[in-house]
């Protein structure tokens, strides 16, 4: 099964890999091949699809003034299944793709019991046993599997009420609300995370690619194990580099402003 | 609806019930009143209502029954419910109830609607369909207690009964009661229904014959009345009409949840969103280390 699994992951990453590619420059590493960011951004497309849509169905009192957008109220409504189709079948093939680095550990519970450090920023560095994903997205993945599994289930109900019948329309519906209301808090931690939260994180996605300092600071124990190098031994020697280049620098603009200093005096000495 | 009140009749020779009209005062909520008990099955209803209307002829399914199709449909909205009752004697009773959209007080399909303006509610108590509005979404369908609102697949817009808006706002009486041969259908205010109702279902109480100890008025107030009133033989089992609910109910989700619905999302929504905004304003970015030395003091 797994070994199925990782075949058929290894198959679309190779024959994405020869439609487009991703160029990983001197202290970069590859984050997320071709395959990965075709799928987080059909994914992401039909989520937005999907939400704005549904605001307009869910609440019109506010979002009425969405619809035009997609044709009018039954276009919107007509289209909204759809959406939502894409989405979970877009995240389906994610969920099959990243399944091995979403297994919970050990070090996931304990980074959870960290969330404070985390949120409040008290380390600068993450913990050594942060791997590829750390506890908070593997918990908004599994989130996200658990809630489009039910916004799957409940939406096929709402889409063919004469098949499940009314008493599964009026659960679903309550259902459907709740579960998209999750996942709506979820985005905006993970767009603000993703960009303006965590500057570096953007590029993974779209050129697929992150620095190693990123990667040493965010996600330890996955460096260690790309490069085979220890993180916090090569975030010391950036340190030590920053450190003498600032004394280099500091030293050469002494001396120039120092030789400044003397030939300013020069010719006053002569005249 | 005739106005004069020389039109007014005061007594009928031959006629099963009692005679509409007595002692009428008019109000401003209207009523049908379907006494159950008079109805023939001549399903002159089911053709007037299909004329006024203007559908075309639909195929008819037969299912051991006199019944033309088993529920009503989004181009038939009015249908008469054939059901043979045994009853504990081994005699049998033929129920027929004319079957159409009660226009709840509390309409559950007006509830469950998200869509602007597709569901109105008059004050004369006629609940009607807006197609122009409808988004076909048909919660409607699942808000409904009476299983009423039927779902064009073609049109993708959910049609039912009118009560016959368009005529009855022109003072007249709807189709089918215009057509009901036997004093069965009524239409008029609701206390007027009301009291013609409750007179008949007391008149079958005590008729010194056939007394039908259980008759009774189907008025239900757990959806705060109907503007279609039945006069049952049997008010204690109205399931033996065509599954007629002897509580109709609607969903919780259409009720509570919609209250909460709008709130949750707001809430949740601007937690996450003012949080984030917040995050980055206190703490600002995590930058990949080691980030440039800070040359100011941190405040």
């Amino acid at each position: 099964m797994t070994t199925s699994v990782e075949r058929f992951d290894e198959k679309a990453r190779r024959e994405f890999g020869k439609v487009g590619h991703t160029t990983v420059h001197e202290g970069e590493l590859l984050r997320h091949p071709v395959y990965t960011r075709f799928l987080h951004w059909t994914a992401a497309i039909s989520f937005f699809l999907a939400l704005l849509s549904g605001l307009a169905i869910y609440s019109p009192w506010m979002f009425n003034w969405l619809t035009p957008l997609f044709g009018g109220g039954a276009m919107t409504r007509l289209l909204h299944p759809w959406f939502g189709l894409m989405f979970v079948i877009a995240y389906f093939f994610q969920f099959l793709n990243w399944l091995s680095r979403m297994i919970w550990t050990g070090s996931d519970s304990e980074w959870m019991r960290q969330l404070k450090d985390y949120v409040k920023g008290t380390h600068k560095l993450e913990p050594e046993y942060v791997g590829f994903f750390n506890g908070g997205q593997k918990l908004q993945f599994w989130e996200i599997i658990i809630g489009s599994g039910i916004l799957l289930i409940t939406g096929l109900c709402m889409w063919f009420p004469e098949l499940f019948g009314r008493l599964a329309v009026a659960i679903g519906y309550v259902l459907h609300d709740i579960s998209a209301l999750i996942m709506l808090f979820g985005i905006w931690i993970h767009i603000y995370l993703s960009t303006v939260g965590q500057p570096g994180t953007l590029q993974s996605m779209t050129r697929g690619v992150v620095t190693r300092s990123w990667a040493w600071t965010h996600h330890p124990a996955w460096y260690r194990e790309t490069t085979g190098r220890d993180p916090r031994e090569d975030h010391q020697r950036a340190v030590e580099r920053q450190t003498e280049r600032r004394r280099v620098a500091e030293a050469w603009r002494s001396d120039r402003d120092s030789a400044a200093r003397e030939s300013e005096r020069g010719p006053t000495d002569k005249s | 609806m005739a106005t004069l009140r020389t039109l007014e009749i005061k007594s009928i020779s031959g006629h099963p019930g009692t005679v509409p009209g007595r002692g009428a005062v008019r109000g401003l909520e209207i009523a049908k009143l379907v006494d159950v008990t008079t109805c023939i099955g001549c399903k002159a209803c089911e053709v007037a209502c299909v004329e006024w209307n203007d559908h075309p002829f639909r195929e008819t399914s037969f299912d051991n029954s006199y019944q033309t199709m088993a529920t009503t449909e989004w181009n038939y909205y009015n249908l008469i419910k054939f059901n043979e009752h045994q009853l504990e004697d081994g005699g049998l009773k033929w129920l027929m109830r004319k079957d159409q959209c009660m226009h709840c007080e509390d309409p559950g399909c007006l509830r469950a609607c998200p869509a602007d303006g597709a569901i109105v509610q008059y004050t004369n108590g006629i609940v009607d369909f807006n197609q122009d509005n409808c988004i076909g979404c048909q919660y409607c369908v699942s808000g409904c207690p009476f299983d009423i609102p039927k779902f064009n697949p073609t049109t993708k817009k959910v049609y039912k009964c009118t009560l016959c808006s368009d005529r009855v706002g022109q003072g007249l009486e709807p189709a089918c009661i215009k057509a009901c041969p036997t004093g069965c259908l009524h239409f008029g205010t609701k206390d007027d229904m009301k009291a013609l109702a409750e007179t008949r279902a007391a008149q079958l109480r005590n008729d010194s014959l056939f007394p039908l100890p259980n008759a009774g008025v189907y008025d239900p107030q757990s959806i705060g009345g109907t503007h279609v009133l039945y006069v049952l033989h049997d008010i204690t089992r109205p399931e033996l009409y065509g599954g007629l609910p002897a509580n109709p109910q609607i969903a919780l989700s259409y009720t509570i949840w919609k209250y909460l619905a709008k709130p949750a999302m707001l809430v949740i929504a601007l937690l996450s969103l003012l949080g984030v905004f917040f995050h980055y304003i206190f703490t600002g970015p995590k930058l990949p280390q080691p980030e440039p030395p800070a040359r100011e003091e941190e405040l």
